[in-house]
């Protein structure tokens, strides 16, 4: 009887998948938020033992602002090839132009407000009745008050008081039309416990998540990569260094860590080493505010 | 490694959020940026410590108005457990969130002050603890530097407590002593306490047994979603995919296919594309069965020789979680695991008073918080255990199908 047990990773696992299935059951037009980031790598990765050997019930689709690691995107797209399932890219640029949007300005202006409007555009062009996305709870303090189904209205804000209770393993996703839901099978996910997860299931990530040289420029004791995209000023502070990314957003917004981490096993020991939280280390877009997360969110962010 | 989910019950009164603070804090959960964000804050509102509650109030209106509006989920681990917190508010306006909380939790930590003793709150928080069955209870009996570390106040509140458990069915109860604020024997033992002899607050949940908690027993196992690949090579893969929530299931095992009755044999078992023996709760698995025969999301399937019930109509007991209230006669929604089926709520019994947990004249409309005892008819039948025995195929939600908003929690009886 004893060793009929599962472990916390085995836990994990199973509970997502069980979410990948609620979704698929209860829903018509599903769609995977797939960046070619580390969280939304292993949701393919769940997602492939949630289906398999079926075809997801739904399309990986990525809001592109343009401002991407072109390793990420490479990768995305292999990924997407390998497993031979549907990518939608729909690009901020385009909605920009469209839209006649402005662009932020600054050193470090971030398209990180205007991919809602895409996102929403995308929502809208596919009908898409729920959005599954990789955002875990021990991120960050709005995210830890957020439930595993998340309704959205048709402007797609979330209200965090109006939240429906969520018990036992039973999700409610019903909605009325032009409404959506937001799906997060990896919410009770650590960090750590992703890495750990990684390192059993030998996944495959971007080159990006280990250690590298490369141009970076330091900002208040962050060190963001030098691109196209940044603003340089003559009296920058500019060095190539190693370094590896702890997460990986847009290249305006995320800064690296910097690392001799060349192995998952390097990158745990690090990260359990680690005084600074994953966001608060990587992210220059949540200083903003102390609500910052919260007010995106209530804007129709992820 | 495993994982234990508990709830802590009690108000920001009894020091509650300080406690979950501290937790994450002397774990070491707590990163520097997040301490440098709180210590901000805590200079704006006054001098001297940092205010450990600010790391649970997560919304902005939480903290403007100093309370903890919703559930929020916090995560720490040591080398020997995962955990994960479900922080509920104790105010009496909120049952609903506790019993959200509770849904899921194998342990719950009852904060008592000790200057006050077990007040109305307690009875309160220990009843819903009860009603939704959570395995195991921790008494954290915090303050105690307030009431100079005494030995008998412990001892008076333990003895009162455990009086009170008992008539209210709770098991495994183990009390501890506490001061949140000083970190007085919550991760490393107290010299405070000399005559207690017992671990801290965070060895006893790191040792708490909660595998034996999962029923291996009763085989349950309800149909999510069916792969059909219907590809050249896979044209007759059929495959029922799902969660096994209790029991085991071999290959070979004789099985029945609910509400239908039809019968069939357990063909192959799958984990994560690879074939398998035997499956046990709570794996994801994929389920093949020997006949052709239809089956769907919302069906349940279940060793023959230990069925649940199957019927369409349920003894409940309803926490209301709504502000519209219950009307008896009302039509819903009942989402019981993957089935969905339309409901009336017909005899509304009695009223629980969830601070003595007395039977009370039942009221004409059941409004937000209470817990009602009833009666509910299924327009076609489900298929549950009683939740005493069963937690996972115990309960169910009902539905308002005009706002889509979850408006009941049911414990099946």
């Amino acid at each position: 009887m004893s060793e009929k047990k599962l472990d916390y990773l085995e836990q994990l696992e199973s509970e997502s998948i069980h979410i990948f299935r609620e979704v698929a059951g209860q829903f018509e037009k599903p769609a995977l938020l797939f960046s070619g980031g580390k969280d939304s790598i292993v949701l393919v990765h769940l997602a492939l033992k949630a289906f398999r050997p079926g075809k997801f019930p739904f399309p990986l689709v990525h809001i592109d602002t343009g401002h991407n690691f072109q390793e990420a995107l490479d990768f995305r797209d292999a990924l997407a090839e390998k497993i031979g399932e549907k990518l939608v890219v729909r690009s901020v640029e385009e909605t920009i132009r469209l839209k006649h949007l402005t662009e932020p300005k600054g050193k470090f202006a971030s398209r990180n407000a205007l991919q809602t409007y895409t996102l929403l555009d995308t929502i809208e062009e596919f009908k898409f009745d729920v959005l599954i996305g990789g955002a875990r709870r021990d991120e960050e303090k709005a995210r830890a008050k957020e439930r595993i189904f998340s309704v959205r209205d048709e402007f797609g804000q979330w209200n965090p008081k109006l939240q429906r209770p969520e018990l036992w393993n039973i999700y409610n996703g019903k909605i009325h039309k032009g409404e959506n839901v937001r799906a997060f099978p990896i919410s009770n996910w650590t960090e750590l416990d992703i890495w750990n997860y990684i390192r059993r299931e030998q996944i495959d990530l971007p080159s990006i998540y280990f250690a590298h040289d490369r141009e970076v420029l330091e900002h208040e004791g962050q060190f963001v990569a030098t691109s196209k995209f940044i603003q340089l000023d003559p009296d920058d502070n500019i060095s190539v260094r190693k370094v590896r990314y702890r997460t990986v957003g847009d290249m305006t917004c995320t800064a690296a860590v910097q690392s001799n981490a060349s192995t998952i096993d390097d990158i745990i020991n690090e990260i359990i080493a680690t005084k600074t939280s994953e966001r608060g280390e990587t992210r220059i877009d949540d200083k903003v505010s102390e609500a910052a997360m919260e007010d995106r969110k209530k804007n129709g962010y992820f | 490694m495993d994982i234990l989910r508990f709830i802590t019950a009690g108000s920001v009164d009894d020091g509650k959020s300080t406690l979950i603070g501290r937790l994450l804090y002397d774990s070491k959960s707590i990163m520097i940026d997040q301490l440098e964000a709180i210590e901000k804050q805590t200079k704006n509102k006054k001098d001297g410590e940092i205010d450990l509650a600010l790391l649970t109030d997560g919304l902005r209106a939480e903290r403007e108005q100093g309370i903890t509006i919703d559930v929020a989920y916090k995560y720490f681990s040591t080398p020997k457990r995962k955990f994960i917190i479900a922080d509920a508010p104790g105010h009496i306006q909120y049952t609903r969130n506790m019993v959200t909380g509770a849904s899921n939790s194998d342990l719950v930590i009852i904060l008592i002050d000790a200057r006050n003793g077990v007040a109305e709150q307690t009875r309160r928080h220990s009843i819903i603890a009860s009603l939704l069955n959570i395995p195991h209870v921790v008494v954290a009996i915090n303050k105690m530097d307030l009431v100079g570390n005494s030995h008998d106040v412990f001892n008076n509140i333990v003895i009162e407590y455990a009086a009170f458990a008992k008539s209210v069915g709770l098991k495994d109860i183990q009390y501890i002593p506490i001061s949140a604020i000083n970190g007085d024997n919550i991760v490393e033992r107290s010299g405070s306490f000399p005559w207690h002899d017992g671990p801290s607050l965070l060895e006893l949940l790191e040792t708490v047994e909660v595998a034996n908690d999962i029923n291996l027993e009763d085989a349950r196992f309800p149909v999510q979603y069916v792969i059909r690949p219907q590809t050249e090579e896979l044209h007759d893969y059929r495959g029922y995919a799902g969660k096994v929530l209790s029991g085991v299931y071999k290959k070979g095992d004789r099985v029945t296919v609910l509400p239908s009755g039809i019968e069939s044999k357990i063909k192959a078992i799958e984990i994560s594309g690879k074939e398998t023996e035997e499956a046990f709760a709570p794996q994801s698995i994929v389920l093949h069965l020997e006949d052709d025969i239809d089956i769907s999301r919302g069906d349940t399937i279940v060793q023959s020789n230990n069925l649940p019930s199957t019927e369409n109509e349920l003894e409940v007991l309803i926490c209301w979680m709504d502000n519209k209230p219950l009307i008896p006669g009302n039509k819903y929604l009942l989402q019981h695991n993957s089935r969905v089926v339309r409901a009336v709520v017909r005899d509304v019994e009695y009223k629980i008073n969830v601070n003595s947990l007395e039977e009370e004249k039942a009221p004409e409309k059941v409004s937000l918080n209470d817990i009602v005892k009833a009666t509910i008819k299924t327009a076609s039948p489900l298929v549950f255990d009683s939740y005493k025995k069963l937690r996972t195929t115990g309960g169910a939600i009902l539905i308002d199908e005009t706002s889509n908003v979850t408006v009941g929690a049911c414990m099946i009886q």
